[in-house]
């Protein structure tokens, strides 16, 4: 490539990085903004406040802490339900198997929108009245194909040889999945759990449809458009970043995978 | 469980995956499948009342006829913005995913990580963000001021009477932003594939960089352009946060039309028979994607 064919590439891409990072910077620095009246929007002058106690919003708070159980028990419980069907679908002969993959994959085919408006009429229609069981229903729906389907990637690049070398050694084949198998998915499992966690903690169309009175992270910041734009959304959003990217550090092995 | 060479596992192996998925299965059928279906007669069905969501099922087929003369304007909108933004993030995306592929060298794994990165702030604190960067104070309507292009800009369509606000173009601007990552990355994995051999050999029969770029590099990428703009299309012909808190009255989509009416209408038949209209477009348009291959390439993270 040529000099000038190499510059180009690099300020285009220095664009798009730009596109990507633009609300992520506005954010951070907002939440270093001494705001006038109930909207911290407009960029008036630095200072530190805001920092002082990040948690003070009561209400934010409260709903941060809902969606951390919520998400929690969504992602533990869609691990659970998915790793089982990934291990019957990557270590049997399932008659049936690439139709329950296709059923695995659907609902990420559809938006959220389509899945949303069917669990609200599920819950009308049983007369489940919507609350926390019904966002745990939901939110683990969604997260159950994620983990299922990247479990089942991993368990189908782990080699069953060193399995049968455990049995040939005198284990039981529970104690070899035990001793061998489990120690080795762990990379895939905190992997799918933070995938499933932070989809469910993000999740704003199927929650706003189910969660009834319950008030949840991504809808308490929806409803700030039309109440109030605390700087402490941007100090918390902040706070989650950071604790985000140290996870993502921690859970990745020393080689980036994508 | 592993593989046993012993018999009495065998037989034992033709039940226990089924006991390991039905938990899975319950759900998924209960959860998704059921209610899915559930839609269909509740599209033909009429409200009992204005004041509840409880329906009687009437066969009324003309829901659907009503619905599309209804929101047809907002569905080709929906698709026409998510369109416009899937070809905005893709001049941006092919680009970068290329120079990350090609010229990332050691710091290819960052410059991926970094792409995801912005991901994890959550798109409605993003949406509350782009308030701020496009708002009648923002920076961007200042620089924009400052060029002295806004005259121009409205001439064209992107401003509304001089705001960014309330328009189109923040709408596309946020729904670009989200995609983003859902192109580069199908895209650096297919070019990930290609062989670098294949470019030493372009080179060594004196294929220039234009002719190495279009002979070699595009068709083997091509899988993941298709993957990546599925994967784009499908959430933002259905997004609801962008049109709803970056875009103006007349930029609603579909989404926010089937939100108004199973929520605030409680028009629940009408609401399902749109999104099983809804539904019905994007089905067509993976299955137009997926063209008899199989799951394995749909695009998954």
């Amino acid at each position: 490539m040529t000099r000038a064919g190499g510059w180009l590439l690099g300020i285009w891409s220095a664009l798009a990085y730009g596109l990507l990072y633009a609300p992520v910077v506005v954010t951070v620095l907002f939440s270093f903004n001494a705001p006038r009246g109930r909207f911290n929007l407009i960029w008036q002058g630095f200072t530190l406040e805001n920092w002082r106690h990040p948690l003070r919003d009561q209400a934010l708070t409260d709903a941060f802490l809902t969606s951390l159980g919520l998400s929690l028990a969504a992602a533990l419980l869609a691990l659970l339900l998915g790793g089982l069907m990934a291990l019957a679908l990557s270590r049997a002969r399932v008659r049936g198997g690439r139709s329950i993959e296709l059923l695995l994959a659907l609902p990420l085919t559809n938006p959220e929108i389509v899945v949303a408006t069917a669990l609200l009429n599920l819950f009308v229609g049983i007369d489940l009245p919507r609350g926390p069981l019904t966002l745990v229903l939901s939110h683990s729906l969604f997260c159950l194909s994620y983990a299922a389907l990247t479990l089942k990637a991993r368990l189908a690049g782990f080699d069953p040889t060193l399995e049968l070398a455990a049995q040939d050694l005198g284990a039981t084949p529970l104690a070899a999945f035990r001793r061998v198998t489990l120690p080795l998915l762990v990379p895939g499992l905190l992997a799918a759990t933070l995938l499933c966690f932070s989809l469910s903690f993000d999740d704003y169309v199927i929650s706003s449809f189910t969660a009834g009175e319950t008030v949840i992270l991504p809808l308490y910041l929806a409803g700030a458009f039309q109440r109030e734009i605390s700087p402490q959304i941007q100090v918390l959003s902040t706070l989650v970043l950071l604790v985000s990217v140290a996870a993502l550090l921690l859970a990745s092995p020393r080689k980036g995978r994508l | 469980m592993p593989r046993s060479p012993r018999a009495e596992a065998d037989r034992r192996r033709r039940w226990w995956p089924w006991l390991l998925l039905a938990p899975g299965l319950i759900w998924l059928i209960g959860l998704y499948v059921l209610p899915l279906l559930g839609l269909v007669p509740l599209s033909l069905s009429e409200p009992v009342s204005r004041f509840g969501l409880e329906t009687v099922f009437r066969g009324r087929v003309g829901n659907y006829a009503e619905v599309l003369q209804a929101y047809g304007p907002i569905l080709v909108r929906s698709f026409g913005f998510a369109l416009i933004a899937t070809a905005l993030g893709l001049v941006l995306a092919y680009p970068l995913a290329f120079a990350i592929r090609f010229h990332g060298g050691r710091w290819k794994s960052l410059l991926v990580g970094l792409v995801v990165l912005p991901s994890l702030t959550s798109y409605l604190v993003r949406a509350i963000a782009f308030t701020s960067l496009l708002g009648d104070s923002g920076p961007v309507l200042n620089l924009v001021a400052s060029l002295g292009l806004t005259g121009w800009l409205d001439g064209l369509g992107v401003l509304r009477d001089g705001r960014l606000l309330n328009t189109p173009t923040a709408v596309i601007l946020g729904l670009t932003n989200n995609l983003l990552p859902f192109l580069v990355l199908p895209l650096v994995v297919a070019m990930e594939r290609i062989d670098p051999r294949l470019l030493e050999v372009a080179d060594d029969l004196h294929a220039g960089p234009l002719r190495s770029f279009t002979q070699v590099v595009w068709p083997l990428s091509l899988p993941g352009l298709g993957a990546g703009i599925l994967l784009s299309l499908i959430p933002a012909a259905g997004d609801v946060v962008n049109p709803k808190f970056l875009g103006g009255p007349n930029d609603r989509m579909i989404a926010n039309a089937i939100e108004t009416l199973l929520l605030v209408q409680l028009q629940a038949p009408r609401a399902a028979a749109l999104t099983l209209v809804l539904m019905a477009l994007i089905t067509l348009a993976v299955l137009l994607q997926l063209r008899g291959r199989g799951v394995d390439d749909l695009p998954l993270p």
